[in-house]
């Protein structure tokens, strides 16, 4: 500790050098804890208490692929089954094409396997009582200023309605609330699919998932497999999985989350490592004289390698810090902006540990040729300018 | 009285590519405890050298080096450093001081390698400061300060640990000469009331006046020796 206000003095003796090195740190850390909590998001999407007692059965060969409606009697009658609800992507999009909000049309006891999602008893009566009817997720309720009883216009990506237009109406008759805030429901639609079934004319029977309760989580795969044999050797072989492996699947179907944040991070850090490893070794070359002097007075060459690797971590930690403070503070307000898909809360402990960890390695690893030349100074020469 | 430093045969090779360059020959130099020695000589006559060998920065090729009885040729990296630490003040021609510290900060330096605490270190600074006459410009930064002033601090450094020996190479080199004869008069301070010994190299012949005795090098060997008044 008695170093440090030399280590400190050493690393902001060229103010402006230091400044910008700071903010390319601060923005790569910055880019790391945004990208972390994607991967985070997405790799802990469908963790929770209730998802543990839930499967989820699609098609086996795709999840775009649709199964027959007449298999929820059959998944329901399968020993361990608690309960069976279905759904099927809707994709409605909200004035602008590019405005996609998360739609479902399910069936009617969707929200009975989510017990984590609250619906207002009232609400629930006037969804159950009215065919158009939707329920919003109280988060879409508040970002688009709508109130119950309004109607609201959806275009569909898919699917056209009886008169073949994909812009479909819809009475808003009540709203969801997740008990957590974490539930996914709180940003997204549901629509009766009998509706949706009845209304589009390219449905007609299928159903795009089925979600089961089981009653002891302990015989999940054994429920798993089950369920999947009463499909088998048929046009619509199953594939039922947690609700936590089918969301990954789900995502890993559309792109490879971890692989592209890992791709992307190895890139910015690899450039991180050039640009501040340059800056340390001009900003010790430079100090050559200083270094030969602190040598001189009796600092033997551990300790002035210590100090050079020192200054280096700090630099990096101190960029690290403030680009993971910002990180959370953006990170709050990140569930908004991504419609739900990426959870804020994920900014936490993970993010700071593994980005303070990667500060520290970095730094250690920028700072090791400027220290190594450090330590094998000979003051002589360092003196003589040579 | 007793010898501070006893150089015994040193010859001292730099190899220069693949040219070897004998820059000392076979000096043999005792300095006594509480002397105030001048070296002079041409440049490349060897006195920076022998003042580097004498203050543990450079070790001999062949003979050897006792300071205060302590035979520092034979001491590895770490020790050499340590025995600098304890035992030497430096003064340079350019001062040396870390531009980024405070007066105060630069004289606490050698400080750092005791075990003082941060009160202490303050303290002990404040004296070496106030000893060259330094005491009020503490909290400034060497741009801030004159030559005369940053070698003076540059001396308040050297002295704060109380080193037996003070060498010097070129004190003065960089000052005027109003400037360079208050060095020098704090020099002979250190050494007639303090009893520092003091190793100074010089070009300058009326900076050699100030020291109790003169020695020339040339070429690599002591040529003739001239004692003060």
């Amino acid at each position: 500790m008695k170093y440090l206000h030399l280590i400190w003095a050493a690393l902001f003796r060229r103010k402006t050098r230091t400044i910008l090195t700071l903010l390319s740190i601060i923005m790569a850390f910055l880019l790391f804890g945004l990208l972390d909590a994607v991967r985070v998001s997405f790799a802990e999407a469908g963790q929770s208490a209730n998802g543990a007692e839930r499967l989820q059965t699609g098609a086996k060969l795709s999840f775009i692929q649709p199964l027959p409606k007449s298999l929820q009697q059959q998944i329901a009658a399968v020993p361990g089954v608690k309960d069976v609800a279905h759904a099927n992507w809707f994709g409605g999009a909200y004035q602008d094409p590019h405005n996609q909000i998360f739609t479902f049309a399910v069936s009617d006891n969707y929200l009975d396997v989510y017990p984590e999602v609250e619906v207002d008893a009232n609400d629930r009566k006037a969804f159950d009582a009215t065919a158009d009817g939707v329920l919003v997720g109280d988060i879409l309720m508040k970002k688009y200023k709508w109130k119950i009883g309004d109607r609201l216009p959806l275009q569909s990506q898919i699917f056209p309605n009886k008169e073949g237009s994909k812009n479909w109406s819809f009475q808003i008759v009540g709203t969801m609330k997740s008990k957590d805030n974490k539930a996914f429901q709180s940003q997204m639609i549901v629509l009766h699919w009998k509706t949706f079934d009845e209304t589009t004319p390219y449905n007609r029977g299928a159903v795009g998932w089925y979600v089961s309760r089981v009653s002891d989580v302990n015989q999940s795969d054994r429920v798993a497999k089950a369920i999947d044999a009463l499909s088998a050797n048929s046009d619509h072989e199953t594939k039922t999985q947690t609700e936590q492996a089918a969301t990954k699947n789900w995502i890993k179907q559309m792109a490879d989350i971890g692989l592209i944040v890992t791709s992307i991070m190895g890139a910015v850090f690899f450039t991180l490592v050039l640009l501040t490893g340059n800056t340390m070794m001009q900003a010790v070359r430079e100090r050559t004289n200083e270094l030969a002097v602190l040598k001189t007075i009796g600092f033997s060459s551990r300790k002035v390698l210590g100090m050079v690797l020192a200054e280096s971590v700090m630099l990096l930690l101190l960029g690290g810090l403030v680009g993971l403070a910002l990180v959370s503070i953006i990170g709050a307000a990140l569930p908004a902006m991504s419609g739900g898909m990426i959870n804020g809360a994920h900014v936490g402990a993970k993010s700071w540990g593994l980005g303070i960890a990667l500060a520290v390695a970095i730094g250690f690893v920028v700072g090791a040729v400027p220290a190594l030349r450090a330590m094998r100074l000979n003051i002589v020469d360092a003196l003589a300018g040579r | 009285m007793a010898n501070l430093v006893e150089i015994r045969n040193v010859s001292k090779v730099y190899e220069r590519g693949k040219q070897k360059v004998e820059v000392l020959h076979h000096i043999e130099l005792d300095i006594a405890k509480g002397d105030f020695l001048a070296l002079m000589g041409p440049s490349g006559s060897g006195k920076t050298t022998l003042l580097n060998l004498i203050g543990g920065l450079d070790s001999p090729t062949d003979g050897s080096i006792s300071v205060g009885g302590e035979r520092i040729d034979r001491l590895g990296e770490g020790a050499l450093a340590k025995w600098r630490s304890e035992h030497v003040g430096f003064i340079f021609q350019f001062y040396n001081l870390l531009p980024m510290l405070s007066a105060q900060k630069n004289v606490e330096l050698p400080l750092l390698l005791t075990n003082l605490s941060a009160a202490q270190r303050k303290n002990n600074a404040s004296i070496a400061l106030q000893l060259v006459g330094l005491a009020e410009r503490a909290s400034h930064k060497p741009t801030e300060l004159s030559g005369g002033q940053q070698q003076r601090v540059a001396i308040a450094r050297a002295i704060v640990s109380d080193p037996d020996l003070l060498v010097c190479d070129e004190p003065t080199g960089d000052l005027d000469r109003q400037s360079a004869e208050d060095v020098l008069g704090l020099l002979q301070t250190l050494n007639r009331q303090h009893g520092k010994t003091i190793i100074m190299v010089t070009h300058d012949p009326k900076a050699a006046e100030y020291a109790s005795h003169t020695l020339h090098l040339d070429k690599g060997t002591l040529v003739e020796q001239a004692q003060h008044a």
